[in-house]
């Protein structure tokens, strides 16, 4: 409950801080349209030779670019700054200031930062999504919508535990911050189903980077394919995953020396 | 001339140096510019599978041939960003570079220069792996090889003009972002960075002509992986130098009017 409020308050404080700031929403937008933009050229550039890839169509296609547009921009907004702001401070030393706070040590890393206008891309993928799926002639379908929420909400944990993970390695290579950019990297090859990848990618982008559960899991609910048995398994990482990133977490923590502050 | 040279070689040794302390983050960075390429490799394979087995004259083996270059040419297109001309004007770390007796751009581009030589070394495991599992059909004439070398370098020099230019204009506005995305996606479409540009509508290929973002990445891969006459090869090593040419003249044009509007604000 402490940790509950903890995050709120941080959320509001994140909110308040970047309304200081709101020409940035006119550069996020301009970004989020120019990212939606060239996915939509490479969409179409490669359903203007085929129509289909790998089992999927071009508008359960677009569907997987919304989920992908719309994870992006909550990683971007909730997980990535705060990833960041820790790799920073353990390498400069400032950590010490969040250690002595008499709350969660992981909690309170994983919450001071929030990037509003981020979520520019989650607006903008939930439009994109609703297209798709308005082209798919999709009926509401109570049960898909659940297991898209889920497989969301998991997929973020996954992503959040991913991230934590390779954060803390910093606690013993120090200059880690180019991790930003492998996991955008990655990312991005969220844009396409993993099941076009050979098979080591594919497992790779499924259990070392899990974004294929954070794309194309809930993208699969929307367009009829998530069986229970997947989803079961989306669960078991999940609870896995977490609990790997606590301990790595918990050893960096020990490692941790303080290096001026 | 010669404490230019002394400058080059002292600056590109001690980027090595600095640089090969790193292997860690400088992996972490290649992997994952790698993955962009795998990326469109993956599905480009896939497309033209499922189409028979080519499309555009391009195979999977074809598509891996060109996408395992990419990755150098990629490497060696990343130069000082026009965020970080941006950084080092509002943070008034310009002040320092202007005090030397020498135009500040040569540093940088002896720093990539020397950074590059380490990129290269640690690209090589990286596109064996890479070739190991995506069978690339590549087999360059010694001439295309040559030739591959100096593109190679020309479109780091390249790069760095264009991208300089550009981090200039923050010397006259610090609100450069919108400006800078607008550039990198112009760039994505018209370099053959996304996907071969033959594989682009015709009107594509013919507006590519005219921009430099072709000379500085589709360009270099191409005369590795395609098969052009060597009229073809030399004709692109001279647009290289045109733009390298014509790049640097508008860097110290830009620079003489920029330069008066800097007012150092710390550093």
């Amino acid at each position: 409950m402490h940790g509950l409020r903890l995050a709120f308050s941080h959320l509001r404080i994140g909110v308040m801080n970047e309304f200081q700031y709101r020409a940035n929403l006119y550069i996020q937008l301009l970004q989020t349209f120019i990212a939606l933009g060239t996915g939509l050229v490479g969409l179409n550039l490669v359903f203007s030779q085929t129509t289909d890839l790998g089992g999927w169509n071009k508008a359960e296609l677009l569907a997987v670019m919304g989920v992908f547009t719309m994870t992006g921009g909550l990683i971007r907004a909730a997980i990535q700054p705060n990833m960041e702001r820790l790799m920073e401070e353990i390498r400069e030393g400032t950590l010490d200031y969040a250690l002595t706070k008499p709350a969660d040590a992981q909690l309170f890393v994983s919450v001071r930062e929030f990037r509003l206008w981020q979520n520019t891309d989650v607006v903008v993928g939930l439009i994109v999504l609703g297209v798709a799926l308005s082209q798919l002639g999709w009926l509401l379908d109570v049960w898909a919508v659940l297991g898209f929420l889920s497989a969301l909400f998991m997929g973020a944990v996954m992503v959040y535990s991913f991230w934590l993970i390779v954060t803390s390695t910093a606690f013993w290579f120090v200059r880690v911050n180019e991790i930003a950019n492998l996991f955008e990297g990655l990312y991005a090859a969220g844009r396409w189903p993993v099941d076009i990848y050979p098979n080591w990618l594919r497992y790779g982008l499924t259990f070392l980077v899990p974004v294929a559960f954070a794309v194309t899991v809930p993208a699969s609910a929307l367009t009829g394919r998530l069986t229970l048995q997947t989803w079961l398994g989306a669960l078991a990482l999940t609870v896995f995953l977490f609990v790997v990133a606590r301990v790595v977490w918990s050893i960096g923590l020990k490692n941790y020396s303080g290096a001026s502050a | 001339m010669k404490r230019y040279i002394d400058f080059y070689i002292t600056s590109i040794k001690l980027a090595i140096m600095e640089q090969w302390q790193y292997p860690i983050a400088n992996y972490f960075y290649m992997i994952g510019m790698v993955a962009e390429p795998v990326i469109y490799m993956v599905v480009w394979s896939a497309v033209a599978t499922q189409q028979g087995g080519t499309i555009g004259g391009y195979t999977p083996a074809a598509f891996a041939a060109y996408y395992i270059v990419w990755t150098l040419v990629r490497s060696m297109n990343v130069v000082f960003t026009p965020y970080g001309w941006e950084w080092r004007i509002r943070q008034g770390q310009l002040s320092m570079s202007l005090m030397r007796p020498i135009h500040p751009l040569h540093n940088d581009v002896a720093f990539f220069a020397g950074w590059k030589v380490v990129t290269i070394i640690l690209w090589i495991p990286l596109a064996l792996a890479l070739s190991f599992f995506f069978k690339p059909d590549l087999h360059p004439t010694f001439l295309q090889g040559v030739v591959f070398f100096f593109a190679i370098w020309f479109a780091y020099l390249i790069r760095t003009m264009t991208l300089s230019i550009l981090g200039m204009v923050t010397f006259w506005t610090t609100r450069v972002s919108a400006l800078f995305e607008l550039y990198f996606a112009a760039e994505l479409i018209l370099s053959g960075r996304l996907v071969p540009l033959s594989l682009m509508p015709d009107w594509v290929q013919r507006a590519a002509w005219f921009f430099p973002f072709r000379w500085a990445f589709g360009f270099p891969i191409e005369t590795l992986t395609g098969n052009m006459s060597v009229n073809d090869l030399f004709l692109g090593l001279g647009m290289q130098i045109a733009w390298i040419v014509f790049g640097a003249l508008v860097v110290s044009i830009v620079w003489k009017f920029a330069i008066r509007q800097f007012s150092a604000v710390g550093g």
